[in-house]
């Protein structure tokens, strides 16, 4: 897939500074990859259509029927941003789960902290994930719930989050902030324009 | 001043810094599965690259794998596709394949060990959250996401920055009936879920060391359920001992240099840490998980905690547990009843795992309408337990007992629980649809209390069921 998935056949990528939109509230802490994504969809050889998996089995009952999930709600729907709780992306390794939530439209996720693994993935693909103290996300949540054609902002340059009268300060790891920031988001480029001192350390450690 | 094994490996992997200010860190060993790696193949085709070192890269199958019937094509035609794809690509780009027929076919994590490529002082990568378990061999092991593949396919090297290194010691002697799995299940309830994020777990002290090799691999595997991407333990005489004569370890001369380097690389005794936590072996008791995280777990003979009791962070997470798993608060787990047990995993599929619940199997059955089923780590592990005469003790038992591979762990095979069946599970993951049902419920356990589940079918302290034996 081109463009937002892949860096460009040159490699570049657009610098991310800003991402706007309306919210959706995803509640709970521990929020893990298989739940993101369950296993059984991962039978596949690429990354298409994963986003219609997402969250596939808390939005659907055994029987199959919709549970009125909140990304399913009417209201929330062209919703980019997912709102969620502490430990989010847990378990896993699977860039299934970050690609699921970008696929299925989402452009960043606001989260009390986040699984190491799935943060690098989500980065990589250039999905910010930026983490907020518990009192701005209930405030947040509660504000996206009640009024959810609230525009959020996610200022990375300045690591605030601001939504209606609302406004909050967020975090997020250095280098991701600089990648994003810079359009080197994906490291792949910069990995490659090293290859001949790549190959004089592997001849070293033999 | 001393330094970690972490800082030596990774002092020794760095390749330099990269303009965002991470690590661009060589990979010594990749290893790839079905998975989370063809996409990384496709990445690669689109941007007109190769593999850089094919002959570092090794490939098995083990997720999707059947575990009854092998004969191809799968019924599940997905998983039919995702066989064919790996041996395509594996074949395209040069790179070794534990195929099924090769009989070295097996979990990732339990194959690289057994053909030992893995190697202390190295850094290892793979596409599964589960690499930590390689650190048992004092290699410093990521768990990595399909685009990391792809850069380490192309390139060798990963972009990431460095961890903090928390020692995670653990003193004095372990109760009978208390094993690897108790330890590690103990610590993360202990520390929590998160608790290692950022972190690299160094496991030492005289209960460490005092446990084989397998051991430490049951207690690196479950590092990531702690949060922590890292886990290692120092290599010693049995990590040398281990690894001596395996297809993929030096052999002669090279061997003695390569053990004189690996000796160099464990933790100085001086070294710094970013944080030390203690344990006692003699508090650990047999551990069983009553909710929908691996934090959430008690000793046998304690009652699932009311969520008011537990610290603020935790309650809504056990409340949703306990309305998820159907249990009460202030209930005890002995004697609840299952309908399924796992043996099973990369956490606890090895030989010793199986030796060990033999002992108690054997002679016994498996209480009626339970269904057990056990699944070897890897043909190999497979191979042994059949010279061994250990496979006859389980299927006598009433196990079922299958070829190699994930299986119920993830359910990404046929071998799924049921609606909302409770199943005693030697895997690693209690989390909420993790065993192919949406409701399944899973109880993490070692593998000798799958076993005392198995036969009374019920959840049961495996040191009382198993007094006589």
């Amino acid at each position: 897939m081109p463009g937002r998935f892949l860096p460009r056949p040159d490699m570049s990528l657009s610098p991310i500074k800003k991402v706007t939109g309306r919210a959706v509230p995803v509640e709970g802490d521990d929020i893990d990859t298989d739940r993101i994504i369950p296993a059984r969809y991962m039978r596949c050889v690429t990354f298409d259509g994963l986003g219609e998996f997402l969250f596939r089995d808390i939005r659907q009952s055994s029987d199959g029927k919709p549970t009125n999930h909140p990304i399913d709600q009417a209201k929330f729907k062209g919703s980019t941003i997912l709102v969620s709780g502490m430990n989010f992306g847990c378990g896993s390794s699977r860039e299934h789960a970050p690609q699921a939530i970008v696929r299925a439209g989402f452009k960043a996720v606001i989260a009390g902290n986040f699984a190491e693994i799935f943060f690098g993935n989500s980065t990589t693909l250039g999905l910010p994930c930026v983490a907020a103290k518990k009192e701005d996300l209930q405030a947040l949540t509660q504000i996206i719930s009640s009024e959810p054609n609230t525009e959020v902002e996610i200022d990375l340059e300045k690591l605030q989050v601001k939504a209606g009268k609302l406004s909050f300060p967020v975090t997020m790891k250095a280098s991701a902030q600089q990648g994003l920031l810079s359009g080197r988001y994906d490291a792949i480029a910069d990995l490659l324009a090293n290859l001949p001192k790549v190959k004089e350390l592997a001849a070293r450690l033999g | 001043m001393g330094k970690t094994l972490f800082h030596k490996v990774w002092d020794r992997h760095a390749v330099g810094k990269l303009p965002d200010g991470s690590t661009q860190l060589f990979i010594g060993t990749q290893l790839i599965h079905e998975v989370t790696s063809p996409q990384a193949f496709g990445m690669l085709r689109d941007l007109g690259l190769k593999v850089a070192f094919p002959k570092r890269t090794f490939a098995t199958v083990d997720h999707i794998v059947p575990t009854d019937q092998r004969v191809e094509p799968f019924k599940d035609t997905l998983a039919d596709a995702m066989i064919k794809e790996l041996r395509k690509n594996c074949s395209e780009f040069g790179v070794t394949f534990f195929d099924i027929p090769s009989g070295k076919q097996g979990i990732v994590h339990i194959v690289g060990p057994e053909q030992g490529i893995t190697q202390p002082g190295t850094t290892i990568a793979c596409g599964d959250s589960h690499t930590s378990t390689h650190g048992a061999f004092g290699a410093v092991a990521f768990g990595i996401g399909t685009s990391q593949v792809r850069d380490v396919l192309a390139t060798q090297t990963m972009a990431i920055s460095p961890l903090k290194v928390r020692k995670i010691e653990v003193r004095g002697k372990l109760g009978p009936g208390v094993y690897a799995k108790d330890i590690i299940l103990h610590i993360i309830r202990t520390l929590g879920v998160n608790g290692g994020t950022g972190y690299a777990y160094e496991y030492a002290g005289p209960t460490i060391d005092g446990l084989s090799i397998e051991e430490r691999m049951t207690i690196c595997n479950m590092s990531i359920e702690g949060g922590a991407r890292v886990g290692y333990v120092n290599p010693d005489e049995k990590t040398f001992e281990y690894l001596k004569g395996r297809p993929y370890c030096p052999k002669g001369k090279d061997w003695d240099a390569a053990v004189v380097e690996w000796r160099k690389v464990a933790s100085d005794p001086d070294a710094i840490y970013d944080d030390v936590k203690v344990f006692e072996a003699s508090e650990i008791r047999p551990t069983v998980t009553w909710g929908i995280n691996p934090g959430q777990g008690i000793f046998i003979d304690e009652a699932i905690p009311s969520p008011e009791e537990l610290p603020e962070a935790d309650r809504s997470s056990a409340k949703e547990a306990l309305e998820f798993m159907k249990f009460k608060a202030g209930q005890k787990l002995a004697g609840q009843k299952i309908q399924v047990a796992f043996f099973g995993s990369c956490t606890n599929a090895r030989v010793s795992d199986f030796v060990e619940a033999s002992k108690f199997l054997k002679g016994r059955k498996v209480a009626p309408g339970i269904r057990a089923i056990a699944v070897p780590g890897s043909q190999g592990v497979s191979k042994i337990c059949a010279e061994m005469g250990i496979d006859k003790i389980f299927r006598e038992a009433g196990f079922d007992w299958r070829e190699a591979g994930c299986s119920m762990c993830l359910g990404m095979n046929p071998d799924q629980l049921v609606g909302d069946e409770i199943c005693a599970s030697s895997s690693n993951r209690n989390f909420k649809g993790r065993q192919g049902s949406p409701t399944g419920r899973t109880l993490l356990m070692s593998p000798v209390m799958v076993a005392a589940a198995a036969v009374t079918g019920e959840v049961a302290d495996a040191r009382k069921v198993f007094a006589k034996a």
